[in-house]
C-alpha cells in the first residue's frame, strides 16, 4: 500500500456490507413518538432528562407527529377505549419503524385484568422491545433502547437493498 | 367546651325523626328507597347538607334485595359527611333522581346508571358517559365476568 503524501495510519478505504452500514446509521437516529397515555410518564421524563439521558443513544429528540418519527414509544395502560386511536398512529408512521411496548401495562395489561383495559398493546399492533416493570426502572428503558440498537443493527434493511 | 359538630348534628337529625350512626367520622343513615327523595329534601334544605359528594352502588348478587345505592353528602357550614343507603332489588333497580335538588347528581347518576344498571327515576338524561360507543351489559355487576372484553380494534393475535 502506497502510503506516501499521507499521515501514517490514514484510513484509505473501508469494507462492510450495506446492512450493517444502513443498520450502524439508524440505530443511533432513532426519533421516538411518545404515545404516553399513564403513571409511566414520570419514569419516562426522568429517563429522557439529565441524569439518565437517553440522546447517548440517539433516541432523544421526540417527535410530536408520528409522520417523522421511527420509534413509537408506549407509555402507560391502554384501554379498549383507545386502541382505534394507536391503531391509527401506527399506520401513520413511515417505514422502517419500530414499538416500544414501555411498563407492564403496555406490554400485558399488567394488573389491568378488566373490562376497560386492553391486555398488551401487541393484540393491536405489532412490539418489537417490551420493557416490563411498574415503573420500569431507567436502567431497563436503557437496556431495552440497546436491545432495540442491537435488533436494528442486526436486522436486513431491504428498501435500500431494493434501490442499490 | 363545644361539643363536636358530628353528635351535635346527630341530635338535630335525631329531632327530626332520622335515626343516624356514627362511623368512622361519618354520619350514616340507611332508609327504604321511596322515602328517599323527601329526606335529602330536608337533609338540604334543613340540616344544611349542601354539597353531594357521590353516588354509587353496591351489588350484592345472593341478597334480597340485590343492590345498595349509596350516596354521601357534606355539610359545608359543620364540616360534617354523611352517608345514605338505600337498597333496591335486582328485578328493578329503579330509585327516584335528585337531579331536581343537586344539579351536580345528573352525570355521577350517569355514570352509576352505565356502570351498575341503577335506573334513576327522573334524571332526563340517562346515556353512558364513560364508556364507548356499542359497549353492552354494566360492567360493575358481579355477574359481568371479570376476563370479559368487548374490542373496538380486531386482534392480530
Amino acid at each position: 500500500m502506497d502510503t506516501a503524501g499521507k499521515p501514517a495510519g490514514a484510513l484509505e478505504y473501508l469494507t462492510t456490507r450495506k446492512d450493517e452500514l444502513v443498520g450502524w446509521a439508524r440505530k443511533f437516529s432513532l426519533f421516538p413518538y411518545p404515545f404516553v397515555t399513564a403513571c409511566c410518564a414520570m419514569e419516562f421524563m426522568s429517563v429522557s432528562s439529565t441524569l439518565y439521558d437517553t440522546d447517548r443513544f440517539g433516541a432523544a429528540l421526540p417527535r410530536f407527529t408520528p409522520r417523522q418519527s421511527d420509534l413509537l414509544m408506549v407509555v402507560g395502560t391502554v384501554t379498549h377505549k383507545q386502541a382505534p386511536i394507536l391503531k391509527k398512529v401506527y399506520e401513520q408512521m413511515c417505514e422502517p419503524k419500530w414499538v416500544i411496548a414501555f411498563g407492564v401495562c403496555a406490554t400485558s395489561g399488567g394488573f389491568y385484568q378488566n373490562y376497560a383495559a386492553l391486555d398488551g398493546i401487541d393484540r393491536v399492533i405489532p412490539v418489537d422491545i417490551y420493557i416490563p416493570g411498574c415503573p420500569p426502572r431507567p436502567e431497563t428503558v436503557i437496556d431495552g433502547i440497546m436491545a432495540l440498537q442491537d435488533k436494528i443493527a442486526r436486522s436486513p434493511h431491504p428498501i435500500v437493498n431494493d434501490r442499490f | 367546651m363545644d361539643r363536636p359538630p358530628l353528635t351535635v348534628l346527630r341530635e338535630r337529625l335525631a329531632a327530626d325523626g332520622l335515626e343516624a350512626t356514627e362511623s368512622l367520622g361519618l354520619l350514616v343513615m340507611e332508609l327504604p328507597a321511596p322515602e328517599l327523595l323527601a329526606t335529602v329534601e330536608g337533609l338540604k334544605s334543613r340540616h344544611g347538607f349542601d354539597l353531594f359528594l357521590d353516588v354509587t352502588a353496591v351489588d350484592w348478587p345472593e341478597r334480597q334485595p340485590r343492590f345498595d345505592v349509596v350516596y354521601h353528602f357534606y355539610a359545608s357550614r359543620e364540616h360534617v359527611r354523611l352517608r345514605l343507603k338505600t337498597t333496591v332489588p335486582g328485578d328493578d333497580p329503579t330509585v327516584d333522581s335528585l337531579t331536581p335538588l343537586y344539579g351536580s347528581a345528573h352525570f355521577m347518576e350517569r355514570e352509576c346508571h352505565e356502570l351498575l344498571g341503577i335506573a334513576f327515576r327522573g334524571n332526563p338524561d340517562l346515556r353512558p358517559i364513560l364508556l364507548y360507543e356499542g359497549f353492552t351489559g354494566h360492567p360493575l355487576r358481579k355477574d359481568y365476568a371479570k376476563n370479559h372484553t368487548q374490542p373496538l380494534v380486531r386482534y392480530r393475535r
